[in-house]
């Protein structure tokens, strides 16, 4: 059986192509930027016709922001069920999924019943595996069916972001403060550590929450998702909603006064100190050797 | 405003002996922070240019905790679809949301805005909104930061990388918000002892079919990680230099 797959720039969808092949073959593709600029009911509409046309059993997205937006309308379009952020997936009636609640911090393992499976596949779960690329659908036929409605919700402007330098989620090192950092003001010495370590400064939300910093340095579940080379977590416990946006570090460095705080048990190196001594001596070290 | 009511989890999710559901009798309950920012969207919508909230849930009968807490800042009414705290799908849920909608607009007056979080924080379904939208034939714009209502349509800032993409959709609208849109406002004592004195419609909708039928949950494989302990206090900052040469990061 046929599948169709709905593919954006970057790993995430090439991921998923590794497990929209175990649905079938042949894959046809739809692009992201087939309607430009980006109109996701349009996308919809186009996925819901191809999707007919090619008699497929599968319609699966990465687990992207837009992948989900678009196959959550395409769902919605065609009065079917579909499963957001699949780690696996088993074709056959239903199709067994494995999906991921609270940002992956816990697993659930459904039934999807439906006469075509719809699903997005969460980033960084597969590894991209060689294989034939999937055809590319020729949508100008069904652009020229879209009507004026699925053209309502399109991006018309875009706003530069303020500032500039490296984004939060692609540092390559972060230095986070938690609760235990105690105020505004207490961020200098995270700051200082930063600035040495050439990494971007973050915080857990209730930083955000109390108005320390501001929601675009927050790490976690509804906040930046991330994965440097290292994250140093300052006074920071390590709740599911914080860990689920630090886990896919490579290495985490856990600075907390608290020996029982979660963190220092997810954490690969850890230090058991107040924050206030132990990231200046950092700091001051890293600086003797410059 | 549609919220969900879900557990405050803490450090480590705990299920309960039957691995269907996660055992909450030492917990709390809220709403996810993306819903937060859009009960104080709406607020501050109403406060700025006159007219009425309402926010409205589907869950157990223990949800009007959830709904005083948003009257509690300033939202004017509540409707709770009452369910016996099973499990309903995103597109049942949506369903019974849509009957719900109609129902008040038939009785109260058409919403110019209806606002979602961007996706619940416990099943992540990322569609509920969106599915409500399209019932009722009107726009949806998801993940939001910024909303801004302009006359006869609504002003929507979405991030993305490298920035904020723009769109301007008419009202009436759905939209889907995420935590950042704004800093919601802690209750006052007045403010919920005004909410414990507003209107809550309570209504038993039928449920629909499940067909995402959740069949059990687990709590995945513990990181791989070992922790190494680098030492205590001042006195760990050579191992941390250390550590940090080894990793190639100084």
């Amino acid at each position: 059986m046929a599948v169709l797959v709905l593919m954006e720039d970057g790993d995430p969808s090439l991921q998923m192509l590794t497990l929209a092949r175990e649905f079938g073959d042949p894959l046809h593709s739809v692009r992201m930027d087939a309607v430009k600029p980006f109109a996701p009911d349009a996308l919809a509409a186009i996925l819901a016709k191809a999707a007919v046309d090619l008699a497929v059993s599968a319609v699966i997205a990465a687990g992207t922001d837009r992948g989900n937006d678009v196959m959550a309308r395409l769902a919605a379009r065609t009065g079917l069920p579909f499963a957001a952020n699949c780690i696996a997936a088993t074709p056959g009636d239903p199709v067994e999924v494995v999906r991921n609640r609270w940002g992956g911090s816990l697993l659930e393992g459904a039934m999807l019943h439906s006469s075509r499976c719809l699903i997005t596949v969460t980033p960084h779960t597969f590894a991209i595996a060689e294989g034939a690329a999937p055809m590319e659908l020729d949508v100008k036929p069904l652009v020229e069916q879209l009507e004026p409605g699925d053209l309502l919700v399109q991006v018309k402007d875009h706003v530069a972001p303020p500032g500039g330098g490296v984004s939060l989620a692609e540092a390559k090192v972060v230095v986070s403060g938690g609760r235990g950092v105690g105020s505004k003001e207490g961020f200098a010495i995270i700051e200082e550590l930063a600035g040495l370590l050439g990494a971007r400064v973050g915080c857990s939300r209730v930083v955000t929450s109390a108005g320390w910093r501001p929601h675009t340095d927050q790490v976690g579940q509804t906040g930046t998702k991330i994965s440097p080379d290292l994250y140093i977590a300052c006074g920071i416990s390590g709740a599911t909603q914080h860990m689920a946006g630090c886990k896919g570090a490579k290495r985490i460095l856990a600075i907390n006064s608290d020996a029982e705080a979660p963190i220092m048990s997810l954490a690969d190196y850890a230090v058991l100190g107040d924050l206030k001594e132990v990231l200046p001596a950092i700091s001051a070290a890293i600086r003797k050797l410059k | 405003m549609c919220v969900k009511r879900v557990p405050f989890t803490g450090g480590k999710m705990v299920l309960n002996a039957e691995g269907t559901a996660l055992e909450t009798r030492h917990l709390g309950f809220t709403i996810s922070p993306h819903e937060e920012c859009g009960v104080e969207e709406a607020v501050r919508i109403i406060e700025a240019g006159g007219g009425e909230s309402v926010v409205l849930t589907l869950g157990p009968p223990d949800a009007v905790e959830q709904l005083r807490d948003a009257m509690a800042l300033g939202i004017d009414r509540a409707i709770h679809l009452q369910t016996d705290g099973a499990e309903w799908d995103g597109e049942a849920t949506a369903a019974a949301l849509v009957e719900a909608v109609r129902a008040d607009e038939a009785a109260s007056g058409p919403f110019d805005l209806i606002f979602f979080g961007n996706e619940s924080a416990d099943a992540g379904g990322f569609q509920v909104g969106i599915r409500v939208a399209r019932a009722l034939a009107r726009p949806c714009v998801t993940g939001l930061k910024g909303v801004k209502v302009e006359g006869e349509s609504v002003r929507c800032e979405q991030d993305v990388d490298g920035g904020r993409d723009v769109y301007v959709v008419p009202l009436p609208a759905v939209v889907t918000v995420k935590e950042g849109l704004n800093l919601p406002r802690y209750p006052s004592v007045p403010g919920r002892m005004r909410a414990a004195r507003k209107p809550v419609a309570a209504a038993t909708p039928a449920p629909a079919k499940t067909r995402l039928q959740m069949m059990h949950l687990a709590v995945p494989g513990g990181s791989s990680r070992k922790t190494e302990m680098l030492g205590n206090g001042a006195a760990a900052a050579p191992a941390v230099v250390d550590m940090l040469r080894k990793a190639g990061i100084v």
